[in-house]
């Protein structure tokens, strides 16, 4: 029996956005059902209404045969739907285990602690997915919050496992760890809808997969019977590169030398012990390895966010030593930080303003701001960026992660700085803009910017970088060269030839 | 019996408008409980009101005289609260206001109008201001919580007005009374006619709003404060420092508010006494959120405030009501304007089903 079923979903945001427009989407129980889309495709609304986050204006849901209303996650819950959001919603300075208590039933619900590390315990055997109980959420990396969020889902009893973009923030090792825990479930007729625009994931390993375009169906198909082309054409409606065209790099002078550097986490232990590189005008360093192995920090030593604790930073032949970040940006360093939404804008403003969150200053006469040349200056970075917005006026909550992600490399990326930070810069983002985020970095690199590219997706950094260093606890374990072979790097990011 | 809350979508100026204003209308059915309760009419109870404060041109001026150091106190409160620093302390920088503009009047009171005048506004400003920054230092120093001591700082600054009016201040020819002696007529501000309404205070109150509003939306100061209210971690990743925007808000928040007691003092008591605001700092809370943080609407609502504050002496006078009365419609409209903000954002659903 067809176990969720919904039918001609429409949902609008005010003023005038149309998120979706009758698309229609079924689940089975035991299925892999991928929803794959770009940015903006609707992918996570339509998933939102099937959790209840979201009312849907138009249309019905129907789960296992009934018509039914679902107007809250309690809703969902109660359906037994279980949704990992792509956002995590984990509160930090709680335990992985009182997390996890949170919303889940407990026989015993004054003491409700043993009774969830017993069943935490017994998820994680299950399925592979090992997290300590004990463990501070701000003390783990974003692929072990990951796995908490699973664990959260899992530990309830559930028919539907939505996940939206999970693989995004892992190593190819964790993604095969989350695939193989796929297949458990899988057997126990759970129904596993995916949300994601990587295709390679998408051939790999599910069973019938749904394409959504700007809010409308495009179609469902079974997986065995297309190939990876023919997807990306459905998916972006015009044939689509894999490969960026790059030209030789022609590094000039450093403009990033980082030596010993020394730098302590959150929680007080250390982040970042001895590090050194160098990058130079015209080339792109990659830093390869998993997240929460000093990456973090090293990028917040670097932007003038985290003090260092030993060691020397110069950009520029300027040592960094005491400048504040506005001081350290000044120097010509653009930052494109990994948290798009609660660093790298203020979603309550307007997409005016998040483009002038720094050109502000120079856009003004004495103390007042020059609306009008703010007011042109954007409209030029919008149609030079691409950034599909309804208005200047549109709040940026509103845009999709890869618009929004646009307006932040637009605002960074303008007056031609020398050093530009990039932080998973495609993270969670669709073909379309990911191909226009990574040819914007190589431009900037062959125009004589020195990029430090920091990301988990290995096939990101070798395709752009013109040397790659692995980062490991804090230390670098070896340089590499872009075509060296997967494995090895994956051998040097899980610190194995120490 | 299930009941239920959604979110719902982001409200229009239109909806968040008629909602505001419905559920301040609704607050109207509910008070008139309590005027059944002693026995008055509703109707004419609101009549009253209404007349008292907007009924004749004295009831008008006293109106508008009421709502100067309203809209004083909840002009600078609606900048710091779209700054994100909750000061809860505008009664007591108003009193501190007050007396740092009266050691000024008692010292060089007999100097000409046009100095002594400007001067106590300036001490006036600086006393609140002060008296705001010191709980923004512990703020951005040591993280303490703004909420508890910008509250606890009213006290201080009560007793502390107390202990000058009882002691050091205390007036030679008062008959014992704890004021200060009448401050020199140099001092007095000029008022308009035969009202209480001392102009240049009102002036420059409503000054005040129009030029916060600029500098929030005009001036690079202005942008840098919304970000920080909005996004305070973008704030930090883009270079603005916190600690300066939340000084320089709860200076000018502060100073507003001293200003206040500046206006309270030299335009209408001409001494220094205790009781001198009937609680304008706390209602002025009110008055900010009711104008939803905007100085502009901020400034409207702080004149519908003060004729409640006339209508409510008037109930007093006319109705024999206790004098509390109107800050129990203070309540009510709190209580029924967060609701309806409540209910703006959400939408509350009852199921009857007993299946589930």
């Amino acid at each position: 029996m067809t176990l969720i079923e919904m039918k001609n979903i429409s949902k609008y945001f005010p003023p005038n956005i149309t998120a979706l427009e009758k698309v229609d989407f079924t689940a089975e129980p035991g299925e892999i059902h991928c929803l794959l889309g770009e940015n903006g495709a609707g992918k996570t609304t339509l998933m939102n209404i099937l959790y209840g986050l979201y009312k849907a204006d138009k249309g019905t849901v129907k789960f296992e045969g009934n018509q039914v209303e679902i107007n809250s996650p309690r809703d969902a819950i109660d359906l037994k739907i279980g949704m990992v959001h792509q956002h995590f919603r984990l509160v930090k300075r709680h335990t992985v285990a009182e997390n996890i208590a949170l919303g889940l039933r407990c026989d015993n619900s004054l003491f409700p602690l043993p009774e969830v590390k017993a069943r935490i315990k017994q998820v994680s055997e299950r399925y592979g997915l090992s997290v300590e109980p004990d463990a501070y959420i701000w003390e783990l990396s974003v692929g072990e919050q990951q796995r908490v969020e699973i664990i959260k889902v899992l530990c309830r009893d559930i028919k539907v496992l939505i996940l939206d973009e999970p693989t995004s923030i892992l190593t190819p090792q964790e993604t095969e760890t989350l695939f193989n825990a796929l297949q458990l479930m899988k057997q126990e007729d759970i129904a596993i809808i995916f949300i994601t625009h990587k295709l390679d994931e998408v051939m790999t390993f599910s069973d019938t997969v749904t394409v959504l375009r700007k809010g409308r169906n495009v179609d469902t198909v079974q997986t065995k019977t297309v190939d990876k082309k023919s997807l990306a054409k459905l998916m972006v409606g015009r044939d689509v590169l894999f490969r960026v065209e790059k030209s030789e790099a022609c590094p000039a002078e450093p403009v990033l030398e980082i030596n010993a550097l020394q730098a302590f986490d959150d929680s007080g232990l250390v982040a970042l012990d001895g590090f050194s590189l160098s990058v130079c005008g015209g080339e792109i360093l990659g830093i390869a390895g998993v997240s929460g192995n000093g990456q973090r920090e090293l990028v917040e030593v670097i932007t003038g966010l985290r003090k260092k604790t030993g060691g020397m930073v110069k950009i520029s032949g300027v040592d960094i030593s005491g400048l504040k970040p506005g001081q350290i940006a000044e120097i010509g360093v653009a930052h494109i930080p990994e948290d798009r939404i609660h660093r790298g804008s203020v979603p309550d403003m307007r997409v005016l303003d998040n483009l002038m969150l720094r050109d502000y200053k120079q856009y003004s006469k004495g103390l007042l701001l020059d609306a009008e040349t703010m007011r042109s200056q954007s409209s030029e970075m919008i149609k030079e960026y691409n950034i599909d917005t309804p208005a200047l006026e549109t709040p940026i909550k509103l845009l999709s992660g890869g618009n929004i992600q646009k307006v932040i490399l637009a605002r960074e990326l303008h007056g031609s700085p020398s050093l530009i930070i990039a932080s998973h810069p495609t993270y969670g983002l669709d073909v379309g803009a990911t191909e226009q985020i990574r040819k914007t970095l190589l431009a900037q690199r062959d125009s004589g910017a020195g990029v430090l590219l920091i990301s988990e997706d290995l096939d990101e950094i070798m395709e752009l970088s013109d040397r790659v260093v692995v980062i490991y606890e804090g230390r670098i374990m070896g340089e590499v060269t872009p075509e060296t072979d997967v494995s090895e790097i994956g051998l040097l990011m899980s610190g194995g030839n120490q | 019996m299930k009941i239920k809350v959604e979110p719902r979508a982001d409200p229009t100026w239109k909806q968040t408008l008629a909602v505001t204003v419905f559920s301040a209308l609704l607050a109207l059915p509910i008070i008139a409980v309590i005027f059944w309760g002693f026995h008055v009419n509703p109707l004419e109870a609101y009549s009253v009101i209404f007349e008292g404060a907007f009924g004749d041109w004295y009831g008008v001026s006293e109106t508008l005289t009421k709502s100067i150091p309203l809209m004083l106190c909840a002009v600078g409160l609606s900048v710091a609260f779209q700054t994100g620093f909750y000061n809860i302390g505008a009664e007591g920088q108003l009193l501190m206001g007050a007396i740092f503009s009266t050691y000024v009047a008692l010292r060089w009171g007999s100097l000409p109008s046009i100095i002594i005048i400007p001067a106590m506004l300036i001490a006036g400003f600086i006393g609140g201001g002060l008296w705001g920054l010191i709980p923004t230092y512990l703020r951005v120093r040591f993280e303490t919580n703004e909420v508890i001591t910008t509250l606890m700082m009213n006290y201080i600054a009560t007793k502390a007005l107390e202990y000058l009016v009882f002691g050091p201040w205390k007036g030679a020819d008062e008959w014992g009374f704890p004021y200060t002696s009448k401050f020199h007529v140099n001092t007095w501000i000029p008022t308009w006619g035969f009202t209480r309404i001392h102009t240049p205070t009102l002036v420059f109150a409503v000054l005040s709003g129009i030029v916060l509003y600029l500098v929030l939306n005009r001036t690079k100061i202005g942008f840098e404060t919304r970000i920080v209210g909005k996004n305070p971690e973008a704030a930090r990743y883009l270079g603005i420092s916190y600690q300066r925007i939340f000084m320089i808000v709860m200076l000018i928040s502060g100073g507003l508010a001293g200003i206040a007691g500046f206006g309270e003092i030299a335009g209408i008591q001409h001494r220094l006494r205790p009781g001198i605001s009937p609680g304008y700092g706390f209602t002025a809370i009110i008055v900010a959120w009711l104008g939803r943080l905007h100085p502009l609407s901020t400034m409207l609502v702080a004149v519908l405030f003060g004729g409640l504050l006339v209508g409510g002496e008037m109930l007093q006078i006319r109705l024999g009501l206790p004098s509390a009365t109107i800050q129990l419609f203070n309540g009510v409209f709190l209580l029924t304007i967060l609701s309806g903000e409540y209910l703006l954002r959400n939408r509350i659903k009852i199921e009857w089903r007993e299946d589930q």
